[in-house]
């Protein structure tokens, strides 16, 4: 069974077709690379897929279950987490309360027992704070914890937006163009650090990502969109020596 | 005879004086409640009016006695339902609260799934609209005569006791898991969902909040005047508590608090300027609204010159107060 399935999804945008009839699977603890120029289709993908756009037409299912239409903070809730291509953090507030607010959809107290800190909110909150830090620690950031959000440099905001996706409990992790923004050692890093999150934390990642060495570094399989169509998928040596994709890069750039 | 004079003024004065006190009380429980929802989780509401209009009705009505209600109602009598119906003040206030809340849950429905601009309009809109129902359901309300001789219940103490009641409950909500959600729904609606958090449900959530507090406000009002009619829920009130927030610092609860007093002691400080004013030279005649042309002039120039209000969103803290004074006494040294 597999953790992620695409059935033939699309989107039109008013007469545009940014993604058409694409299939997609994913099993569990795989790392799968979605690759095309851009424009390819591939961040509108992922927004079908977490439920930010309805497909047009076509299904998604997570676990065999019909999530298609499902609204973004459900699909989470499901163990689907992401990652954006121009960062979205809480700009103005701290490392540490990005992290803690992805906690928030598992608080089990509710609003009232929160304004009253009973025992059993100050129990979870204590949990929440501790598995935060852990979090910070992983990415590297727990020195960074109460500096606001939006002074990171760029590669250090890329890391807490991966630690906050990570805080939701995922069991599939999205992440479009994580190494964006980075040098040439950051992103080096990059690579040994998505395989550790995966062994860390037994969960499958889709990644889109632009840099060629990364995606063959660290991706079992990879798709390749251009202009919303599947133009291949395969392994990365397949990939790289595919004609058509050799194509579609050259005649981009 | 002129003893006695001064004595009558001695005592009028005070308890103006803690009438001014009292209203500041009322104002921080209003501010801190359109903060919530305007500061702290970036909706922007134009609806406060509305809601304190519902809550001063309700408890008004549920204080007044029988009696009362029947010599003010001579229009139309009152509906016998609401006539027999009677409650002590305290209860009174909270399900004027409770009534307000209940009001934002059923708007909030259609409302909050709007845009930022939208909210704004069909809350304003809303706010509007209680005004005409409460204005045109005679046998409930007394429709545009208003209600009078509601008992003044409200003092000092039960202004000031519910307002530090709200400032404590809202700390504990901003610094709750909940007050982090909403501050995250203000900071990225995008990313606030990405990460689970439903955003209908916790908009709701503090609007609906924040309107019990405003129901609360608007009671203490009543009766604290002893007299409401629609016309005191008009726009400028819900503009009056949009000043404090904005004023103090959007998402603030320490700024709210003290540009709440400030703003309430202002008001009525600059009550002078309303009246002819006699310079000597020049006869300046009494110009009503002259306040609210200041109050608008200095919202301007806080908009333009500290667009994040007093505080910005932070808070005050003695920490940072002292170590902002040690560093200026270690850098005259050096
Ligand atoms: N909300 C939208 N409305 C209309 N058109 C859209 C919308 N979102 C994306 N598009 C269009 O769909 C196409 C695919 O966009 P998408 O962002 O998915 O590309 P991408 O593969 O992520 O590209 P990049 O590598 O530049 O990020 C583009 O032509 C884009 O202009
Ligand atoms: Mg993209």
């Amino acid at each position: 069974m597999a953790l992620l399935r695409t059935d033939k999804i699309t989107m039109q945008f008013s007469g545009l077709t940014a993604v058409l009839d694409l299939n997609i699977e994913i099993n569990d603890r795989e790392i799968i690379g979605l690759i095309g120029p851009n424009g390819a289709g591939k961040t509108t993908a992922f927004n079908m897929i977490t439920g930010v756009y309805k497909p047009t037409k076509g299904q998604v299912y997570y676990n065999d279950k019909d999530v298609t239409g499902l609204k973004p903070h459900e699909i989470t809730k499901f163990g689907i987490a992401r990652t954006f291509q121009n960062i979205r953090l809480f700009k103005e507030l701290t490392v540490l309360d990005n992290v803690i607010i992805a906690n928030h959809l598992r608080l089990k107290s509710n609003l009232f027992g929160s304004v009253v800190r009973t025992p059993g909110y100050r129990r979870e909150e204590q949990h929440i704070y501790e598995k935060s830090m852990a979090l910070l620690k992983d990415v590297g950031l727990e020195d960074l914890k109460d500096e606001k959000s939006s002074n990171l440099p760029y590669g250090k905001q890329r890391r807490l937006e991966i630690a906050r996706a990570l805080a939701t409990d995922p069991k599939l992790l999205l992440l479009d163009e994580p190494a964006a923004g980075m040098n040439p050692q950051e992103s080096h890093e990059l690579m040994g650090f998505i395989r550790e999150i995966r062994d860390k934390f037994d969960i499958a990642i889709l990644m889109i990502e632009h840099h060629m060495q990364v995606v063959m570094g660290v991706c079992e399989r990879i798709y390749v969109l251009d202009y919303g169509v599947t133009i291949a998928e395969g392994l990365p040596d397949a990939i790289q020596n595919d004609p058509k994709v050799i194509e579609a890069y050259l005649g981009v750039d | 005879m002129k003893n006695r004079n001064i004595a009558v003024l001695n005592i009028t004065l005070d308890s103006y004086k803690i009438k001014i006190f009292t209203l500041c009380g009322i104002y921080i429980i209003l501010g801190l409640s359109m903060n919530l929802i305007n500061g702290f989780t970036g909706l922007f509401s134009l609806g406060h009016a509305g809601f304190m209009a519902v809550g001063a009705y309700v408890s008004a009505l549920l204080t007044m006695s029988p009696e009362l209600k029947d010599s003010v109602f001579y229009v139309a009598p009152i509906n016998p339902f609401i006539k027999m119906i009677q409650l002590p003040f305290p209860l009174a206030l909270i399900v004027g609260g409770l009534a307000a809340a209940g009001i934002a849950f059923l708007i909030g429905a259609p409302v909050l799934r709007l845009n930022d601009d939208y909210l704004a309009i069909a809350t304003l809109g809303f706010s509007e609209i209680i005004r005409v129902v409460i204005t045109n359901t005679q046998t409930l309300t007394n429709g545009s005569l208003g209600l009078k001789g509601i008992t003044r219940y409200t003092n000092a103490w039960w202004a000031w006791g519910i307002a530090i009641l709200t400032i404590f409950f809202m700390i504990w909500l901003i610094h709750g898991m909940y007050g982090k959600a909403f501050k995250a729904i203000r900071e990225d609606e995008i990313a606030a969902e990405a990460m689970g958090i439903s955003l209908f449900k916790h908009k709701m959530m503090s609007f609906v909040i924040g309107a019990f507090f405003a129901g609360v406000g608007g009671g203490l009002l009543g009766h604290l005047i002893g007299a409401i009619d629609p016309n005191m829920f008009r726009f400028i009130l819900t503009f009056n508590i949009l000043l404090i927030v904005v004023l103090g610092g959007i998402g603030s609860i320490t700024g709210t608090i003290i540009s709440a007093t400030a703003v309430t002691i202002l008001m009525e400080a600059l009550r002078f300027i309303e009246n002819p004013i006699n310079l000597g030279f020049i006869n300046i005649p009494g110009i009503p609204g002259m306040r609210m042309v200041v109050f608008s002039l200095m919202l301007m120039g806080v908009i333009l010159f500290y667009p994040k209000g007093l505080m910005g969103r932070a808070e005050f803290n003695w920490d940072y107060f002292l170590k902002k004074k040690f560093l200026r006494n270690r850098k005259k040294s050096a």
